[in-house]
């Protein structure tokens, strides 16, 4: 039998029965579209996290109070209450680790911040003005905090673009204006450049005052949140974290850690952990809809295969092989899927479209997650229609054609 | 050459065994053109359909060329039957919702012949049998019984076959179609096929050479057709 014979058959055969035919491919596209999209959401979320945690600065260590646990790989941070950390850690890191560059000591909490009568209510972070370098900030308009600052505990603020808009207004310079936070007034000096991230992580949403400002009039108390420690370089990252671990254990004085560090590496990893988990189950639950558009699939061609009884008989009776007969029906079953799979991939990908721009949530349609359902798709019709296929290639021709 | 030696058929149901064939032996030459006649439910298609290397005997031998049809596989079956013989079934056989002409050209796809030819071929052998051209593209349940079997015939005919098995091939024609499609068949007798033809028509059965009556599954007469006699007579 000749390709384009095969071809023809198979078109006249779906053709002949659209509505099974079209709803059986039907159940394909569903199948295929759910894993595209849901891997979209899955690989979408991992690449948002990944580029908020690199857009927190290179390099970059992080040092909270709290002391470390481990399951297993997976590292868990206790930041919560506890307090252990000081700016004078702090200080201490950046005098005494010479694989450091820069060291950011911060607090931070949530206070409401009001301006002309708008609020919001946003993250107030107490920092140093080695913030700027360690996080990879830079500044739009106006300055940033400086030494001076920090040393007179002076009430100013440096904000993100996105609490400017929100307190100002789209396109106004609040440099120079006033805004209150935690019913105290600020004088606000500088805007920060947008670096984008979104929701918990958003790095626009901020604002930032100086470290002893923050600990005088809102959190009342000597403590930092975390220190951010930039190494030098990626090299000495390793050693910057083991002599932070011995000088802050010295000088605390105790033998087991009451605080944690952790490296960029250690959170990309152990988020990434999690989302490829996210990735796989949702691709899992997906796949279970592709598995039943198969099963619909084969339910299609044993049904065929049963009303073409007398048919088959005939084709045998002329000289129709066994291969002739299985190559008709399996190019039948995966034609079939082909079909969805393509339908499927188009639905996929708009489905995912869909859910960033509506849902605002990250998608990513990635090639691997094509090429995955295209194979899937086209093992599902060899899978699912190899059986009916075959069922149908060893009717004995007579007894074929004597069916009713 | 076709030879049957002591073929038996039993087909096995819920219903009980029937025996549709007891112990049938003949031979048939190259070139010859018989005709099996009987009355219903004799077995005469069972005979056909083994004949035609479609289906085996429950005991006994049917050999092919000299050759035990047996110790063929299903495909090389398949092969025989695309390559060396025409099927006219009782039954016709059609492909329904598919056209006078694809169904003709359908024996010729399983073997490979192109598209212009098939088409060339199906064409001839429509004509050959008897089938009006102006149907050529009518779909298969749309035509008439007469209709219907001259396709079969065609069909049987398109892949010029060196042995054609026809199953009642003028059960639904009338006298003058009947007569087209028993001229058709001398005419292919006289360039060398063998024909075997089916029917309970004594007067059909008399356009062979050669008459072989079966009745309850057995051979009750073998002889020569009353035309050729007849044919011999004047000659003498
Ligand atoms: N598949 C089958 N299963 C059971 N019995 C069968 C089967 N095929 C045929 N028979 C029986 O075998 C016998 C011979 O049948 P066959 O079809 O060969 O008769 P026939 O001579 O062709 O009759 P007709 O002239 O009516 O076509 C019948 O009694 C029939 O009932
Ligand atoms: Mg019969």
């Amino acid at each position: 039998m000749l390709i384009n014979d095969l071809f023809q058959e198979t078109s006249s055969a779906l053709l002949a029965n659209k509505a099974r035919s079209g709803l059986t491919i039907l159940g394909i596209v569903i199948g295929i579209g759910s894993v595209i999209a849901m891997i979209s959401v899955g690989q979408g979320a991992q690449s948002s996290i990944q580029s908020n945690i690199e857009a927190l600065g290179s390099n970059l260590i992080m040092v909270m109070p709290g002391a470390q646990r481990s399951f297993g790989t997976q590292v868990q941070m206790q930041r919560g209450s506890a307090q252990t950390l000081t700016l004078e850690d702090a200080e201490a890191i950046a005098a005494e680790v010479d694989t450091v560059k820069a060291v950011a000591p911060q607090t931070s909490g949530r206070y409401q911040v009001t301006a002309k009568g708008t609020n919001t209510n946003t993250s107030v972070t107490g920092i140093t003005p080695s913030y700027l370098e360690v996080r990879n900030l830079e500044i739009d308009s106006g300055s940033f905090i400086s030494e001076q600052n920090v040393s007179k505990t002076a009430k100013v603020a440096v904000i993100g673009p996105t609490v400017s808009e929100d307190l100002f207004g789209e396109g106004a310079d609040p440099v120079g204006q006033t805004i209150r936070i935690n019913k105290i007034n600020f004088k606000v000096i500088g805007v920060t450049k947008s670096k984008g991230g979104s929701g918990m992580t958003n790095q626009d949403d901020i604002i930032l005052i100086p470290v002893s400002t923050a600990q005088q009039f809102l959190t009342g108390n000597k403590y930092v949140s975390t220190i951010y420690v930039s190494a030098i370089d990626q090299d000495s990252m390793t050693e910057a974290q083991n002599d932070i671990t011995s000088l802050l254990l010295s000088r605390h004085n105790v033998s087991v850690a009451d605080f944690s560090i952790m490296n960029q590496s250690d959170i990309i990893a152990s988020a990434s952990s999690i989302t490829n988990t996210l990735t796989i189950l949702l691709g899992a639950i997906a796949g279970i809809s592709l598995v039943v558009g198969g099963i619909g699939i084969m339910n299609m061609m044993l049904t065929t295969v049963t009303e073409r009884t007398r048919e088959i008989g005939l084709r045998k009776a002329i000289g129709a092989k066994k291969k002739d007969i299985s190559s008709q029906f399996l190019v039948e079953a995966v034609m079939l899927t082909f079909i969805g799979g393509i339908v499927g991939i188009v639905l996929g990908w708009v489905l995912a479209w869909g859910v960033s721009y509506f849902g605002s949530i990250t998608t990513k349609v990635s090639i691997t997650s094509i090429l995955l359902a295209v194979g899937v798709s086209a093992a599902i019709g060899i899978i699912f229609g190899y059986y009916p296929a075959r069922k149908a290639s060893k009717l004995n021709p007579i007894e074929a054609l004597r069916y009713e | 050459m076709i030879e049957c030696r002591n073929i038996t058929k039993i087909y096995k149901s819920e219903a009980g065994e029937t025996i549709a064939l007891r112990g049938v032996s003949f031979k048939i030459k190259d070139g010859e053109f018989v005709a099996i006649i009987g009355p219903s439910g004799s077995g005469k298609s069972t005979l056909m359909h083994i004949l035609g290397a479609l289906d085996t005997p429950t005991s006994g031998q049917y050999l092919l060329n000299n050759q035990d049809v047996a110790k063929f596989s299903d495909d090389e079956l398949a092969d025989i039957r695309k390559n060396q013989i025409g099927f006219v079934f009782q039954s016709f056989n059609l492909l329904p919702r598919t056209t006078v002409l694809r169904n003709v050209m359908l024996p010729l796809v399983y073997a490979n012949v192109t598209k212009e030819e098939r088409e060339l071929r199906a064409k001839t052998a429509l004509t050959n049998a008897g089938f009006d051209q102006s149907h050529f593209y009518h779909l298969s349940n749309q035509l008439s019984g007469g209709q219907m079997q001259r396709v079969a015939i065609a069909r049987a005919l398109v892949n010029n076959p060196t042995l054609i098995l026809a199953d009642e091939p003028t059960g639904n024609l009338d006298s003058k179609t009947g007569d087209i499609v028993l001229e058709t068949f001398q005419k292919l007798n006289e360039q060398g096929r063998t024909i075997i033809l089916i029917t309970h028509e004594k007067y059909i059965a008399e356009h062979a050479k050669r008459v072989i009556e079966i009745k309850d599954g057995e051979i009750v007469e073998d002889r020569p057709a009353q035309s050729s006699t007849a044919a011999r007579r004047i000659k003498e």
